[in-house]
């Protein structure tokens, strides 16, 4: 069996068991939008400050339900699941890229809903450059995805890990985070967005290539 | 060759060892949890290990599926040493029977089998006839989480078969078992057997399995008695 087809084969079982558990469909989308829906009720309804914390606060909350898309409990698997897949031979960074593509979709249905919602609630006027945000909010996703399924395989077993996942996952989509605001910022200036759209093209590399050299070594570590 | 004379021929025939263990200790974290443990299976062996709970059977089942490294001693598996990180690529030659199914919950049990039939690149022409050579073909589109832990350890063993394991590992297999499904698990040895291998059931009490094994061994405290 080769790579991507391997790949696509947990991926496409990931995909099912979230279909049918509804964890991030039921539970993750409405409480992120719950998020983003307290934030104006903070704050006055005609205060400009709204329209220009929009996309800032987009990003934010895309980040912080990201990772718990990333660390949901059905991607990790029970430990006769991980073993049984380890005795069948299959490349670990196969099944690793299969986790990380399941979850990158689902952060991408999530960062879907969210847009509208943020565009309504915050009253924010789209940049007029607007469908350049559309592959960065898809590498952001890719990269929370990388960084998500590594922490989770780090913290798995140990009984601190839904305080220590979060903890080792927001250090490292900082820079995610950082330049997909500024790239928003840059974009209602009219301005080029090429400085952050490299910072996270760079990053979101260099995670995929921390995240399938370690697949391997972190599965066999116990 | 004159006649009346007598000679002797001596036929030597050499079976192939699949497992060896020598002086064979693992430990997790403090705990000492197998000790001294020397261990040969040969091709068409059924050995059963019999011990209490906490005697460290389902560790020793993990050290011989290249899952746990030893930490003292050395030992082989096909061939593969168990101390280096090539032992890993004769796992696919290895089936692991967990005390817990390797299922997914949420998938039906077709999907269950179809899943790991992908993922080996078997048609899925097989699927179905696992499922009704143990007996599941009627509840092959119940969900796991929906059907009964007997079935559900025979989806697992259909599992197993998937893989074509030349040797085999079972953890408990009669747990949940009725009498019947026994029967599932000596076909499935016998299987086994048949493709020139050979098989491990560990169970805290190998009585039931003695029709199924040809040499019994006891572990207690991690040592084999």
């Amino acid at each position: 069996m080769t790579f991507w087809k391997a790949a696509a084969v947990i991926m496409r079982k990931d995909l099912t068991v979230e279909g049918r558990s509804g964890e991030v469909l039921w539970i993750t989308i409405p409480f992120g939008l719950i998020a983003l829906f307290l934030i104006p009720l903070a704050l006055p309804l005609d205060n400009p400050l709204l329209q220009r914390i929009a996309g800032p606060m987009y990003w934010v909350i895309l980040l912080l339900f990201g990772m718990t898309i990333a660390l949901r409990q059905s991607a990790t698997g029970t430990t006769p699941q991980r073993e049984a897949l380890r005795m069948l031979g299959v490349d670990a960074a196969a099944r690793f890229t299969g986790r990380v593509l399941a979850t990158t979709l689902l952060s991408l249905a999530f960062a879907l809903v969210l847009a509208p919602a943020t565009v309504v609630l915050f009253d924010a006027n789209l940049p007029s450059g607007w469908p350049l945000l559309i592959p960065i909010v898809m590498a952001v996703t890719l990269g929370l995805g990388i960084v998500g399924t590594v922490a989770a395989e780090l913290t798995r077993g140990l009984r601190t890990r839904t305080a220590l996942a979060p903890l080792l996952v927001a250090p490292l989509a900082a820079p995610l985070l950082v330049a997909a605001a500024q790239a928003t910022e840059s974009l209602s200036r009219g301005d080029s967005i090429l400085l952050p759209a490299l910072i996270i093209a760079f990053t979101v590399l260099g995670l995929a290539v921390i995240g399938v050299l370690t697949a391997g070594p972190l599965e066999e570590t116990q | 060759m004159g006649a009346g004379k007598h000679e002797t021929y001596t036929l030597t025939v050499s079976i192939p060892l699949l497992l060896t263990l020598v002086d064979a200790g693992v430990r997790l974290g403090s705990t000492t949890v197998l000790r001294n443990l020397s261990l040969e299976l040969a091709q068409g062996e059924v050995l059963g290990i019999e011990g209490p709970n906490g005697a460290g059977k389902s560790t020793l089942l993990r050290v011989c599926a290249t899952l746990l490294p030893l930490d003292i001693g050395s030992g082989t598996v096909f061939d593969a040493d168990l101390g280096s990180p090539g032992a890993q690529s004769v796992r696919p030659e290895i089936g692991l029977l967990a005390h817990q199914p390797a299922l997914y919950d949420e998938l039906t049990l077709r999907e269950n089998l179809s899943f790991y039939a992908r993922l080996l690149g078997c048609r899925q022409g097989r699927v179905d006839e696992l499922l009704e050579g143990v007996g599941l073909s009627a509840a092959a589109d119940r969900r796991a989480d929906q059907t009964s832990q007997g079935m559900l350890r025979r989806v697992d063993l259909a599992r197993l078969l998937l893989m074509e394991p030349r040797l085999l590992l079972l953890d408990e297999p009669h747990a949940g078992l009725d009498s019947a499904a026994e029967k599932l698990i000596a076909a499935v040895v016998a299987d086994v057997i048949a493709r020139e291998g050979a098989a491990i059931i560990v169970a805290h009490d190998t009585s039931r399995l003695a029709d199924v094994t040809t040499r019994r061994l006891r572990l207690e405290r991690g040592g084999l008695t």
